[in-house]
């Protein structure tokens, strides 16, 4: 510590100088914060304020400042100094822009500005400038594991960028179901009738594309290492297994269509006349090759009337379908339909819908079919049932509402749905795995402590930050694209591949400069953990939402950092409190809880610590200042890079420290979670829960530390949250524990 | 009604609807409804009728020829125009409404004792007569309509508006027996010949006289 030498700058601009007294802030920074320097300016973010601070870090050697002006989100390019630590105090939207510009205000608003300020020198000084990954890889190729319509294009567009690809497809041939198709949906004006794929002409640009590697009828073995230098070992069927490094991964295993059979009420696997449109694919396929009509399967007699059952064994809410609508097979059927209208408008042919869900053009296409004269029937289908030549189609009219039937059906095609080929469910125990009877077979086979595919969010896709990040898995590097992501249709897989490629080559390009991905984005801090206090207990390893960590023969954690996402959940885990950022750590936070200054019991002023998320919270405690949503001056506000991140001996400290009040602001969690970190906020209301006992050993009120979730746009209702729990610590009254720290 | 079999089957193929794409007014355009509703929540009438436009559409396409042809809906239309011009898909509802009441008349299958058809009756046969509409004579025919009894006590029930129309000079108890008409009423006849027989050859009928067809 010999070399550190520190400074603190206090800004008077925005109003700050006529609000607080900033002289006696500079000696609360020298005194209290024992700073070795600091200064005064009308207007820090100025080139002349910024000059200022850099002739100190070059003439005096300054390595460590704290600037209070505005918050750490506003001028970060003029307070960009590469090469020393720095702390920003929240003078203007925390402190003046927060409390209202009286008399009575001032003497508690000075208050809070010289705490942050004080919380700044305590900060600083547990800083360490972070020196970035030192485990970098350095490959730079894809691996393209699928080799349909996502898979492809994933793989073209990573060439067109200039990025070797290796694609491994199981099947012997590319195309995916896209290659089982007879025509596509419309994807251009005026999208009137269905289209050719394509598929040919893709698989033939892929085939001849010196950048990419072909690799059919194989499978993936074994994926191993982290972004940058992934070890994928590839068994190929017949010939010798393969070893490939590549830097990212794109999973494109797209789907298995839902199994007629499991839908006997609506004639399948009863009857040869019931296909799904898989299965009048095929047809429309053979009878174009022969040049004929689609003609019954049964007998191959004439095809005069066609139903479309929609959602067939989907949007199910009995539980032994799917649940989900799968989004593209609305617009399949119309397709479908007119195959039959445009090669003879005399056939009958009726779609039985409850909701037609053509997005988009979709709307043109479904337009296109009502002119041709397909019928559109809202309704429910009762049951299908062979009938003389053809099939009976019992239904709910749900216009007319009326039971009705259509009695002699051709064909019946039910529309059903897509099953993601995910690979294993990692969240289901390895004990009810042995007693499943189709034992899930792994796709990636990761050597992953967590388990072999990516993590799943819901009904088996894979989870991938739905609401706000949409590309971005729960294991960094590795990106899934198309249909094993959500249900949908070629026009969207086309989109989320070429998606996916960016955001898998950006992967590779920080992995190499040991940077983190997605969302600290560029961030060269990462964990750091002392084994020799490590107690094996695993809590990091099974915790980290990114599944960074594996262990090692003696069971200690084992650190990827190219893994990692610096959410900082480990350290927030670990019980023993052996992980750190350089910039970020149990004592950074510490610090700055510890340098409050404490008023007696019997002041009248308590203070509050909140603890809030800088993706979410903070940002919205920013904009309530910037509006002028004042909110109490006894809270003091730190932010945590995720409530995941928040190590139970803050709240410790806290309380002891004579906090009369914690709250914790975090993002969303559940299925439809809004953490950047995906996990975080939710292991920490695991963890909070916990806290229950620690308050009451010492015989405190469970009030005393509250959480809530709260998203960025909350600009009125986290100032509101902040001034009714004040009311409610009032109503309970100061910590008795003010004093003995 | 014996044969459900058979009358299912007729139900589902469409017949009705090819019908009223060739026979009726704008009726090319049902197809086209994509049952959002909008138009049965326009409605001035929305409530009070049996079937709105909504329904009329889904039960052509249904092929309930009877019960569409039968029904009293479209006779209530006010022609206010608020559905057309609010549907997404652009139907020129009201226009088909008419066009379906029209063509039921003209098959004789339109409700028996429907007062607007009635008074649409009245009327045409009022005005065409001298190009001119009789008001007098009209009002008289349109309350003796449901017979001689019924007739009396409703002009007796209006009789003071009756007396204010007169002192106003809207009313010329001599048109009872003379009518004005307009220049050419031969002319007139003639144009209104014409335009039956285009409508009758657009839409392949044996010419026939308008008015009561059963
Ligand atoms: S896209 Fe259409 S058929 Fe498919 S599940 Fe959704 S609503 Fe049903
Ligand atoms: S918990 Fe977060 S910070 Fe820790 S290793 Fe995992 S991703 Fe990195
Ligand atoms: S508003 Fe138009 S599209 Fe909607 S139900 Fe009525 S006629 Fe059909
Ligand atoms: S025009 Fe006729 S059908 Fe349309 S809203 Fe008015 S009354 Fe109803």
């Amino acid at each position: 510590m010999a070399d550190m030498k520190t400074a603190a700058y206090i800004c008077k601009g925005c109003g700050i100088g006529e609000r607080v007294d900033t002289a006696r802030m500079a000696k609360v920074a020298t005194k209290e914060g024992k700073m070795h320097l600091a200064r005064e300016h009308d207007f820090l973010c100025s080139a002349a304020g910024v000059q200022t601070i850099q002739d100190d870090i070059d003439k005096e050697g300054v390595t460590h400042l704290v600037i209070a002006a505005c918050s750490r989100r506003a001028k970060t390019e003029a307070f960009h100094f590469p090469g020393v630590a720095l702390a920003r105090a929240n003078i203007r939207e925390g402190v003046i822009w927060a409390r209202p510009d009286t008399a009575e205000a001032r003497e508690t608003t000075q208050e809070m500005a010289d705490d942050y300020l004080r919380m700044g020198c305590g900060e600083v000084k547990k800083m360490k400038l972070p020196g970035g990954n030192p485990d970098t890889g350095h490959a730079k190729r894809l691996l393209v594991v699928g080799g349909g319509i996502s898979g492809l294009t994933a793989a073209l567009e990573a060439s067109k960028t200039g990025y070797q690809v290796v694609l491994v497809e199981k099947s012997a041939e590319l195309g995916g179901w896209t290659a089982e198709l007879y025509r596509r949906m419309p994807f251009r004006e005026p999208y009137a009738d269905p289209q050719h794929t394509g598929m040919a002409e893709l698989i033939k640009e892929v085939a001849s594309d010196a950048n990419i590697k072909l690799i059919t009828n194989a499978v993936i073995a074994k994926t191993d290492g982290a972004p940058g230098r992934f070890k994928v070992d590839i068994s190929v069927e017949s010939g010798p297994s393969l070893t490939e490094e590549v830097g990212a991964i794109i999973q494109a295993t797209g789907f298995t269509t839902y199994d007629i059979a499991r839908l006997p009420e609506l004639g399948g696997g009863k009857s040869a006349n019931v296909i799904d449109q898989a299965g009048l694919e095929r047809l429309a396929k053979e009878a174009a090759d022969k040049g004929q009509p689609i003609r019954r399967p049964s007998d191959g007699g004439e095809v005069k009337c066609v139903v479309f059952v929609q959602c067939a064994g989907q949007r199910d809410g009995s539980g032994r379908h799917l649940a989900y609508c799968s989004g593209f097979c609305c617009g399949a059927s119309v397709k479908q339909a007119m195959y039959f209208k445009d090669a003879n408008p005399a056939i009958d042919t009726v779609v039985i819908y409850d909701d037609l869900r053509l997005p988009g053009n979709g709307e043109d296409f479904y337009r296109s079919a009502q002119k041709k004269g397909v019928t559109f029937t809202k309704g429910k289908v009762a049951s299908v049932e062979a009938k003389g030549d053809g099939c009976e189609v019992k239904f709910r009219d749900l216009i007319l509402d009326e039971d009705a039937a259509i009695a002699a059906a051709d064909l019946v095609v039910l529309a059903t749905g897509q099953v993601p080929n995910s690979g294993v469910n990692i969240d289901i125990p390895e004990e009810e795995v042995a007693k499943m009877e189709v034992k899930p077979v792994s796709i990636l086979n990761l050597a992953y402590r967590q388990g072999k595919d990516m993590p799943q969010l819901t009904h088996g896709f894979t989870d991938s930050h739905f609401i706000c990040f949409p590309y971005e898995t729960r294991r960094t590097g590795i990106y899934s694209a198309g249909p094993v992501r959500r249900p949908m249709d070629i026009a969207q897989a086309v989109e989320d591949a070429t998606g996916a490629t960016l955001k898998a080559i950006q992967a590779m390009e920080n992995a190499e400069l040991g940077r983190a991905a997605h969302p600290r984005s560029g961030d060269l801090s990462y964990p750091i953990v002392q084994l020799d206090g490590c107690t094996q207990c695993k809590r990091c390893t099974v915790e980290c939402p990114f599944g960074a960590i594996d262990e090692d023969e003696k069971t200690y954690p084992v650190f990827n950092e190219s893994r990692c996402r610096r959410c900082g959940t480990c350290m927030g885990a670990c019980p023993v409190r052996v992980i750190s950022f350089e910039n970020y750590s149990c004592d950074t936070v510490g610090a700055q809880i510890k340098a409050v200054d404490m008023p007696d019991e019997f002041s009248e002023k308590p203070r509050i610590l909140v603890l809030a998320c800088e993706n979410d919270a903070y940002p919205a405690l920013d904009m309530a200042g910037m509006q002028k949503n004042c909110y109490s001056a006894f809270v003091r506000v730190i932010p945590v890079r995720c409530l995941g991140s928040v190590n139970t001996i803050w709240i410790t400290d806290a309380l002891n420290a004579g906090f009369d009040g914690i709250m914790m602001l975090g993002c969303k969690h559940g299925e439809d979670y809004q953490c950047h970190f995906v996990k975080g906020s939710e292991l920490a209301s695991v963890r909070m829960s916990k806290v229950d006992d620690t308050l009451k050993q010492l015989a405190l009120e469970a009030e005393r530390v509250i959480s809530h979730e709260v998203a960025i746009t909350d600009i009125a209702r986290v100032p509101q949250l902040i001034n009714d729990y004040a009311a409610k610590i009032n109503e309970i009254g100061m910590s008795p524990l003010k004093g003995f720290a | 009604m014996g044969d459900l079999n058979q009358q299912m089957l007729d139900k589902y193929r469409n017949n009705f609807l090819r019908e009223v794409e060739e026979k009726v007014d704008d009726g090319g355009w049902v197809k086209m409804c994509m049952q959002c509703g909008v138009c049965a929540g326009s409605c001035t009438f929305g409530p009070d009728w049996e079937h709105t436009p909504q329904k009329i559409f889904m039960m052509i396409r249904a092929g309930k020829r009877e019960e569409v042809l039968g029904s009293h809906s479209m006779w209530l239309c006010t022609s206010c125009y608020n559905c057309m011009v609010r549907c997404p898909r652009e139907l020129p509802i009201t226009h088909i409404m008419h066009g379906l009441a029209s063509y039921a008349h003209r098959l004789g299958l339109a409700p028996k004792n429907q007062p607007t058809r009635d008074f649409s009756l009245i009327f045409w046969e009022n005005c065409t007569k001298t190009g001119r509409v009789n008001e007098l004579r009209m009002t008289i025919s349109v309350y003796f309509r449901e017979g001689f009894m019924s007739g009396v006590k409703k002009m007796w029930t209006l009789r003071n508006i009756g007396r204010g129309l007169f002192f106003a000079k809207r009313l010329n108890p001599l048109e009872l027996f003379v009518s004005h008409g307009c220049k050419d009423k031969d002319g007139l006849r003639r144009a209104l010949k014409k335009a039956d027989e285009i409508e009758a050859r657009r839409r392949g009928y044996a010419v026939q006289p308008r008015g009561y067809s059963s």
